[in-house]
């Protein structure tokens, strides 16, 4: 009777540890058991990315469409060039849309916002945003605003 | 002078030997032959002892980590207006360094003393000696038991541990305090990842279940027979297990975070 009492404490005991683990990948980071989405990739060159970094994510009307996988210096252009994923059913972007850097509250992380076109014409995989919007630099509009103030 | 070189040199050698028989100890309690099946129930006894023992006294303590996480997060951060971080700072504390390292550091106060003391008395009282003369190799029939139970219990101990703590920040932090439900776990999710701050935090503690339970088998096994001798023994055990743990926490944190 004794030992029954203990295999089945050991038994909860195991189980125990093997819910907590679970638990903590679905409750505490989030992760999700379905299958990773379709996606295909698009670019866009910025002239300043701010301080956007790989896996921000690129949100249309605040709905989250993508994420950024890679960033890097165009050698040609000298601009930067962002690779985002775009979920595959988000395939009604055309190919005048935009995309703008922007900061979620005064100083959170910074994620791309996309704002769609009105061509009849969508955007395919490995296709590159023509209508492009930097990220805001503070010291610049702080350099902005003074160079005004000082010539008024 | 001579003889205090030589006192040097006879310290470090001794260090050397005693880490040497430890490793050799390992080995042979381990890999000598392989576990016959019924060394199963002697496994599932230590588990009984080392974990389900150990569980509330790490409930116990993870709760209140996580309400203290959770408060004073709070009191920090409702300075700067960003009293919703206080999920993701009281989750990835605990599942990366805290869990781990507390539990290891309970664990050896709680079962790896207990681990030296009993070990050591068996020597003392010469059951390991009787246990050899009947021809069962205590290393396989006392020790890799006792191993095997702290490398397993461990990790899911840590697991339960960051778990409990986490809603015991929610609890503090949601329920009393007023910080804003969704926002509190969004910000969680967003920035825990499974495999760099959970999985990691689970190969430390791994790490951590693994040094301290060979700390405190071969203490026990290596002490000397006497019963101030097994005072020492589980001292040392705490005070190895307690450094071994915290200086290996860097070291693994270097490793794991470091370029981050």
């Amino acid at each position: 009777m004794r030992l029954r009492m203990m295999e089945i404490s050991v038994g909860a005991f195991l189980i125990a540890g093997a819910l907590a683990l679970l638990m903590l990948a679905l409750n505490v980071s989030g992760l999700s058991l379905s299958e990773t989405k379709q996606s295909y990739t698009l670019y866009a060159r910025f002239e300043n990315i701010g301080g956007l970094t790989p896996r921000s994510k690129v949100t249309m009307s605040g709905v989250l469409v993508g994420k950024v996988v890679n960033i890097s210096l165009d050698p040609e252009q000298l601009m930067a060039l962002v690779e985002m994923e775009i979920d595959t059913d988000v395939n009604f972007l055309s190919v005048d849309s935009s995309a703008s850097i922007l900061t979620a509250g005064l100083l959170g992380e910074k994620y791309i916002g996309v704002s769609p076109g009105a061509e009849d014409e969508m955007l395919k995989n490995g296709d590159v945003f023509e209508d492009t919007q930097s990220a805001l630099v503070l010291e610049e509009l702080v350099g902005k605003f003074l160079f005004n103030q000082a010539s008024d | 002078m001579v003889e205090f070189i030589a006192a040097t040199g006879r310290a470090g050698l001794n260090r050397v030997a005693a880490f040497g028989r430890a490793a050799i100890f390992l080995m042979q309690s381990l890999v000598a032959r392989p576990a016959p099946l019924h060394m199963l129930p002697l496994l599932l006894r230590q588990i009984y002892v080392v974990g389900v023992q150990s569980l509330i006294i790490i409930i116990v303590s993870g709760l209140f980590i996580g309400m203290v996480l959770g408060l004073q997060g709070y009191t920090i951060l409702v300075a700067y207006g960003s009293e919703q971080a206080v999920g993701q700072m009281v989750a990835l504390s605990l599942v990366r360094e805290l869990a781990p390292v507390v539990t290891a550091l309970l664990f050896a106060g709680r079962a790896g003393s207990a681990l030296t003391a009993e070990i050591g008395l068996m020597k003392a009282t010469e059951q390991l000696a009787s246990l050899e003369m009947i021809g069962v190799d205590p290393l396989r029939r006392i020790v890799a038991p006792r191993f095997w139970a702290g490398f397993l219990c461990l990790p899911i101990l840590s697991a339960v541990f960051a778990l409990v703590g986490v809603y015991g920040g929610a609890l503090v932090g949601v329920e009393w305090l007023g910080i804003y439900e969704g926002s509190f776990w969004a910000n969680m999710q967003n920035s825990v990842d499974f495999f760099d701050d959970v999985l990691n935090g689970c190969i430390k503690a791994v790490v951590f279940g693994f040094v301290v339970t060979w700390i405190a088998v071969y203490q026990g096994y290596d002490s000397v027979p006497t019963s101030e001798g097994i005072s020492q023994a589980t001292t040392r055990t705490v005070v190895y297990a307690s450094l071994a743990v915290l200086g290996l926490d860097f070291v693994l944190t270097a490793l794991m975070f470091g370029d981050l």
